[in-house]
């Protein structure tokens, strides 16, 4: 498994793309959005925690159809489904992967992202604490996305289709965090339940996407 | 005598063919019933006016919006353990009906929503989880389509429908704790002491029985023409064969 998991960041690393793309796509996200609505700090710093979010959560999206796509596609997926470690190992250490490419590096950026954004101080601390406890969720939730559409050819946009409503919580709960941490109110509420969801989509969910894959390669 | 009988498609039809017109009549007369007396002979409300009588069409086509899923949980189920084609076609058939209401739905609550809270559109926990419910359903459409080996579709939209419903069961309770609501609460629980006035109470159980019949006879028709276009790609791959 520990080898799989580094076979993945090389590839991810040296195929160029996934990796770099999904921060370019944030970045872009946080200056078209102030372009769009106005240079207004005081709107900016309202909007900043659901901008944030869902740039996050779009950047994340963008790289989903690799997680499995070129392993079926050249016939990898079909060894690691056969070999000794279960499928659902397989699955969460790809996600895993996934995170470590995408999920971490959009949490080590969005600070930044948030000065951009005229992020009111005190939520800096609960923006980088909630995505690094939410980008796992949207990385797993994602696996299971793109283990339904593994088998379909260019199926970028039914997988955005299929897992943005698969979102929904994660972004609701991850977004209050950080609004309500750079407001100045309690924020544990929604981080527990956040925490809850990423724990508990990561239990269950590789099962889920084992049993697509099965599907999808009989 | 046990419901798993109609596993068999042939016993399916046959009993199907049998129950359709009587279902589909019924449909017919509860809803033209329900509705003309909804309509027509209902008083207008108090504070409401007449905008009240929207809820013939808005509170059967919501019920039937959720209960539609809840079938096709149920079928994907008895799809994913026992196997039974039908079972998934019903799935398959039941899934733009259920959209269907849940459009009719957002659109009739639109339309009382814009002269009773002067707005077409609030995001309320109810209407957002609609909202979010109506994406569920265009994903599980989409995936059948996409999808060409009929067992493939059945087997990854069942897994679909399974982990959707606990996820819109998850946003629908997240969305409760992301925004405080506008649209009133139930009134037609069987253990509140007050519900509904009667005046209005009766015509609108006719048109929910009206409803329920009317989801029945689209699912069994269009699981009916599944049946049929499964039975056609046959016909046709044997005589490709011979």
């Amino acid at each position: 498994m520990g080898a799989l998991l580094i076979r993945d960041l090389r590839l991810a690393m040296r195929a160029g793309g996934g990796f770099g793309l999904g921060l370019a796509f944030f970045l872009l996200v946080a200056v078209l959005v102030p372009l769009g609505v106005g240079p207004e700090g005081d709107v900016l710093g309202r909007i900043a925690p659901g901008i944030l979010w869902v740039g996050a959560l779009l950047a994340c999206l963008l790289s989903l159809d690799r997680i499995f796509a070129l392993d079926f596609e050249d016939g990898s997926l079909d060894l690691l489904a056969t070999s000794p470690i279960p499928l659902e190992g397989v699955v969460a250490v790809k996600a895993l992967a996934h995170w470590i490419v995408t999920g971490l590096p959009l949490t080590l950026v969005a600070p930044g992202l948030g000065v951009l954004l005229n992020l009111p101080v005190a939520g800096y601390g609960w923006l980088v604490l909630s995505l690094l406890l939410g980008t796992p969720a949207l990385s797993v939730i994602g696996a299971f996305g793109a283990s339904l559409v593994v088998g379909v050819k260019r199926g970028g946009l039914l997988l955005s289709l299929l897992v943005l409503p698969l979102y929904v919580p994660t972004l609701i709960f991850g977004a209050e965090v950080v609004k309500r941490g750079a407001a100045g109110q309690a924020a544990e509420v929604p981080l527990l339940l956040l925490a809850g969801i990423t724990l508990g989509a990561a239990a269950l969910l590789p099962f889920a996407a084992a049993a697509a894959i099965r599907i999808n390669l009989r | 005598m046990s419901i798993w009988e109609y596993a068999n498609p042939k016993k399916f039809m046959q009993t199907s063919a049998w129950l359709l017109p009587w279902v589909t009549g019924l449909a017919v007369a509860c809803l033209v019933a329900g509705l003309i007396w909804g309509f027509f002979f209902t008083p207008d409300d108090f504070r409401q006016g007449s905008t009240v009588k929207i809820i013939y069409l808005h509170v059967p086509s919501a019920m039937m919006a959720i209960n539609a899923w809840v079938m096709m949980l149920v079928t994907s189920l008895i799809w994913l353990i026992r196997r039974h084609h039908v079972s998934a076609l019903a799935s398959k058939a039941a899934a733009p009906v259920g959209l269907t209401f849940t459009v009719i739905a957002l659109l009739t609550g639109a339309f009382w929503g814009q002269p009773m809270w002067g707005t077409w559109w609030a995001w309320d926990p109810r209407l957002t989880s609609f909202l979010i419910l109506t994406l569920f359903y265009l994903g599980y459409i989409a995936l059948w389509q996409a999808i060409e080996d009929p067992d493939t579709a059945a087997d990854l939209t069942a897994v679909l429908c399974l982990v959707g419903s606990v996820f819109a069961l998850l946003s629908r309770y997240a969305v409760l704790f992301w925004n405080q609501g506008l649209h009133q609460g139930a009134s037609l629980s069987l253990d509140k002491e007050e519900n509904v006035a009667d005046v209005f109470w009766f015509p609108l159980l006719v048109c929910i029985a009206g409803f329920v019949l009317l989801f029945v006879a689209l699912v069994l028709m269009r699981t009916r023409t599944e049946i049929r276009a499964r039975r056609l790609q046959a016909l046709l791959a044997r005589e490709r064969l011979a």
